[in-house]
């Protein structure tokens, strides 16, 4: 829930009292529990914001790219109220508003468009690892995205043959503290190459003969922390070496990055040093804000409004393939 | 069963090619394998046969990616992150199994199996992939069904 920029309310049904429910099933792979929890998750909103359904200017919803299952439930939910409130919809493509998150902030938390400036942006989950160029607000070009495997993939799945439980990527940072980055030479995929795509399935093969060669290595607690550190860093390097060369042959001033893969503390810090030697600024979404969230759909779909965009017919389908252009 | 040898990422490419030309709609292909085993690979080359023009990725987070635009439309399963048959049936993907619209390819399928999941009785190639070496890959499989 959104006004005039503000987050009202910002509700995830994986949070709280909602998760205890699903007994060991990961909730937002729980597609088909979308429908049992999507209106307990709006009047939860609504109540948080004391706000009315009838005092709703427009509702939103993610059009895709996505689970057809999981983005049927949301958008013909939100078409649905839409059609009974007489409002416009705007249905909202999920990497577009990942590419607005960083500029989102503050306490209470707000859109800060007025802080915009043209940007290179990174979007980097377990799903997709994209650059972006937004030379305005509302005007983007997708550089460049991975072949393979997404970064947050690449780091779950190297952190399953080092031996780390499932979602190991949150673990293999933790691991990585301390340890050596450069104790392991570890490929960079597409590093030297002359575009702005990304590749990570060659990784999860050099860490897997590694392992095959080194089986002491992932017994031994010192040396563990220096692999997961190399493998760290490998992902890293290629992610930020790519997403600096991209804004300075564009002449950016600014980088942003969202996505879940935004919360790993080498990649966060090792943006930072890189841009402050750069003169870029830096914008990170808030780590709240870098996963899959509502409060980023709606804040968009206010802009959209705001700005006089036609809204998306009740009758639009899905876009489970909607690729950024 | 039929075993092949694959010397390369780009001789399993060429063979998901070859099997594209096969294709027919309803065609179902279960890949098993470990990770790095060339399953993605392999999806790639079918998706290349089938002339479908998106860059195929791993949908390992996003479950399935479907992809249109060529002879037969393809979706891209993959269970890697869906263990146990309540995550299976809470994912809800049975559909793509019981009815498939074109040819669907899905990965990590040895879980489908585990769990019990229900099965179409259309056509089915099982496909096993194995790593004989750093470059080299067993890749045998079994067709089933109609």
């Amino acid at each position: 829930m959104v006004r005039d920029g503000r987050v009202l309310a910002a509700v995830v049904a994986s949070q709280g009292t909602l998760h205890a429910e699903y007994g060991g099933v990961v909730p937002e792979l729980a597609t088909r529990e979308h429908l049992r929890n999507w209106l307990p998750l709006a009047r939860c909103v609504l109540a948080q914001a004391g706000v009315l359904p009838g005092e709703l200017a427009a509702v939103a919803a993610t059009r895709g790219p996505g689970l057809p299952n999981a983005l049927m439930v949301g958008l013909r939910a939100a078409q649905a109220i839409a059609f009974a409130l007489e409002r416009p919809f705007f249905g909202i493509h999920h990497h577009e508003a990942h590419l607005y998150s960083p500029w989102i902030g503050g306490e209470p938390l707000r859109a800060q468009f007025e802080q915009f400036e043209p940007n290179v942006s990174l979007i980097v989950s377990g799903g997709h690892t994209l650059l972006v160029h937004v030379a305005a607000e509302g005007q983007h070009r997708l550089l460049g995205g991975t072949v393979d495997d997404a970064a947050g993939e690449c780091f779950d799945k190297t952190a399953k043959l080092i031996g780390l439980p499932y979602p190991g990527g949150p673990l293999l940072d933790q691991l990585a503290v301390g340890g050596d980055p450069a104790a392991f030479p570890f490929p960079r995929p597409l590093l030297n190459e002359p575009n702005d795509d990304f590749s990570f399935s060659g990784l999860k093969t050099a860490v897997r003969y590694f392992l095959r060669d080194h089986p002491e290595v992932g017994r031994d607690p010192a040396r563990r922390r220096d692999l997961c550190a190399s493998v760290q860093a490998a992902i890293v390097d290629v992610l930020v070496t790519k997403t600096l060369r991209a804004a300075r042959r564009l002449g950016v001033r600014c980088v942003t990055a969202s996505g879940g893969v935004t919360c790993n503390r080498a990649l966060r810090g090792r943006l930072a040093a890189e841009c402050a030697e750069a003169g870029l600024r830096l914008r990170l979404a808030e780590p709240r804000l870098c996963t899959d969230n509502a409060a980023m759909v709606a804040v968009l779909a206010e802009r959209l409004l705001r700005r006089g965009c036609a809204p998306t017919p009740l009758d639009a389908e899905m876009l489970p393939s909607w690729e950024l252009t | 069963m039929v075993t092949l040898i694959s010397r390369s990422p780009d001789e399993t490419l060429a063979l998901g090619r070859r099997w594209a030309e096969t294709a027919r709609p309803g065609w179902v292909i279960g890949l098993c394998g470990d990770l790095g085993s060339g399953k993605t690979q392999l999806v790639k080359g079918l998706a290349q046969g089938l002339g479908c023009p998106a860059r195929v990725h791993s949908p390992s987070f996003a479950l399935v990616h479907e992809y249109a635009g060529g002879r037969l439309p393809l979706a891209h399963l993959d269970l890697y992150r869906l263990s146990g048959a309540a995550a299976l049936r809470s994912a809800g993907l049975e559909d793509y199994l019981l009815a498939p619209a074109g040819v669907v390819v899905v990965e990590w399928f040895d879980r489908w199996l585990q769990a019990q999941m229900p099965l179409g009785t259309g056509p089915l190639r099982r496909v096993h992939l194995e790593v004989l070496s750093d470059t080299e890959r067993r890749i045998s499989y079994v067709d089933l069904g109609a």
